[in-house]
């Protein structure tokens, strides 16, 4: 399915594929976006577990958009962030690695 | 879910560029009875249908779209004709066919056509993308492919590359164009139309979705990998990642390997991340997946920002557990690519 447009499948999204034997469908969920969040953090962005619903993305300025899944959370995540998200950026590859390191020791 | 999405008609593309041969392609496809019941999508280029008249055969299910490019301008239009063709199937006005074709025009990008099936809410519960099957003409093939970028991405997509008229192009010519057409897309299997004991049909069967054929599949995509690390060599700490096509202006195939297991979260936060901001870029998506926690490899592959759903193989095709990834992409930087997955994959691992 199309990474952008997944919303009009909604459940199909590859990324909801249960691959792993481990966990329910919710824990799984919790621990993507749990990693998302850590992600988004560096843009000023976070993303709150709904109950019953959709997740909900924020910026710092209180804007809010509904993510029903994972391939609709990079398009909504850089308008509230106005600027392209990108996971080859070398500084955030910096900041992630030393969150990781961190959050090891 | 599951990870198997069965009983989906299989959609098959053939693309190519102008007067490559794909509609011969496809008349001989047609005539073949291991291929079963076809529907034929075809496209109208410029005021007369031809490929209509040629086509007569499976006229029954065939809908001639009326006008432009398959991909761009009426890719509304292709929706709406599946949809159509679906809906007549299911009311038994035509055949309860079992594979879908769509021959595309010379200029279409196939990629559109992809993401029109599966992105729509009706046709990816219907139909699922089979091989895609590009037609290269041996005689000008080679300078489609330095002057056109349709031609490089409709090369870069395939599953399968059928070079077509070797019989009338030289010998040198023809393994330039193989050679060149390997380094733009390693992992597509190359079929001479006029010599290789391959039937037609079976360019279109045998996907990787099909239970039967798909480990062997991917183990042609490892030797692939393999055989291109191996013959490409290495250079300083490059240990994993290896470039491996430079065609064109920047299209390059690419493979990148992650010794760790692969968390199954970090994956889909990166890949999803990576193809929002670089889906135009990336081409193909190929790989076998070492999952932290799943003893089987797991596939996966897309085009552009279309993934298929990911699938397990029983056993690693040669007894090694790593994940291993191909790229097809076009300006993107695989060793950024690979720092970035190791990083994503370590924040995971530290979570």
């Amino acid at each position: 399915m199309c990474g952008l447009c997944g919303a009009l499948a909604g459940a199909d999204h590859w990324a909801d594929a249960a691959v792993t034997a481990g966990g329910t469908r919710s824990q799984r969920r919790q621990l993507r976006n749990r990693l998302a969040n850590e992600v988004l953090a560096y843009y000023g962005l976070s993303l709150k577990e709904a109950v019953g619903g959709s997740p909900l993305l924020q910026n710092r300025t209180g804007q809010t958009a509904l993510v029903p899944h994972l391939g609709a959370l990079w398009p909504a995540a850089e308008r509230l962030a106005n600027r392209p998200l990108d996971p080859l950026d070398p500084d955030l590859i910096v900041a992630l690695t030393r969150h990781g390191a961190r959050a090891r020791v | 879910m599951t990870l198997v999405a069965s009983g989906l008609i299989p959609v098959n593309l053939i693309t190519g560029f102008l007067g490559s041969g794909k509609t011969t392609l496809l008349q001989c496809a047609l005539r073949s009875p291991e291929l079963g019941t076809t529907a034929v999508l075809i496209n109208e280029f410029g005021e007369v249908g031809l490929d209509h008249y040629l086509l007569q055969r499976v006229d029954e299910a065939t809908v001639l779209l009326e006008s432009g490019c398959v991909c761009c301008t009426i890719r509304g239009d292709l929706r709406d004709s599946i949809r159509d063709l679906y809906d007549r199937r299911e009311r038994s006005l035509v055949p309860p066919f079992e594979r879908l074709v769509i021959e595309t025009t010379g200029l279409a990008d196939p990629v559109p056509i992809v993401t029109t099936l599966t992105a729509d809410p009706v046709l990816c519960h219907h139909f699922r993308i089979g091989n895609i099957v590009t037609v290269v003409d041996a005689v000008n093939g080679l300078s489609n492919l330095a002057s056109f970028e349709e031609s490089r991405r409709q090369a870069a997509v395939a599953d399968r590359l059928v070079i077509s008229k070797c019989d009338i192009a030289d010998a040198p010519a023809i393994n330039r164009l193989r050679a060149s057409l390997r380094r733009l897309n390693p992992t597509a299997v190359q079929i001479d139309a006029a010599r290789d004991p391959v039937s037609a049909a079976r360019l279109l069967t045998g996907d990787i979705d099909d239970p039967v054929a798909k480990s062997e599949e991917v183990r042609r995509w490892l030797t692939e990998e393999q055989d291109l690390i191996a013959g490409h060599g290495h250079d300083g700490d490059d240990r994993h990642s290896h470039d491996i096509s430079r065609h064109g202006d920047d299209i390059v195939a690419f493979s990148v390997r992650l010794d760790e297991p692969l968390q199954w979260s970090a994956f889909a936060v990166w890949l999803t991340m990576l193809l929002n901001r670089h889906g135009r870029a990336i081409l193909r998506i190929k790989g076998l997946l070492h999952v932290a926690g799943v003893p089987t490899p797991v596939v996966i592959h897309g085009v552009q920002h279309t993934i298929h759903q990911p699938t397990h193989l029983a056993a690693w095709p040669d007894g090694a557990p790593q994940t291993r990834l191909i790229v097809i992409a076009k300006g993107v930087d695989r060793a950024r690519v690979e720092t970035s997955l190791a990083a994503f994959n370590r924040l995971a691992t530290a979570a």
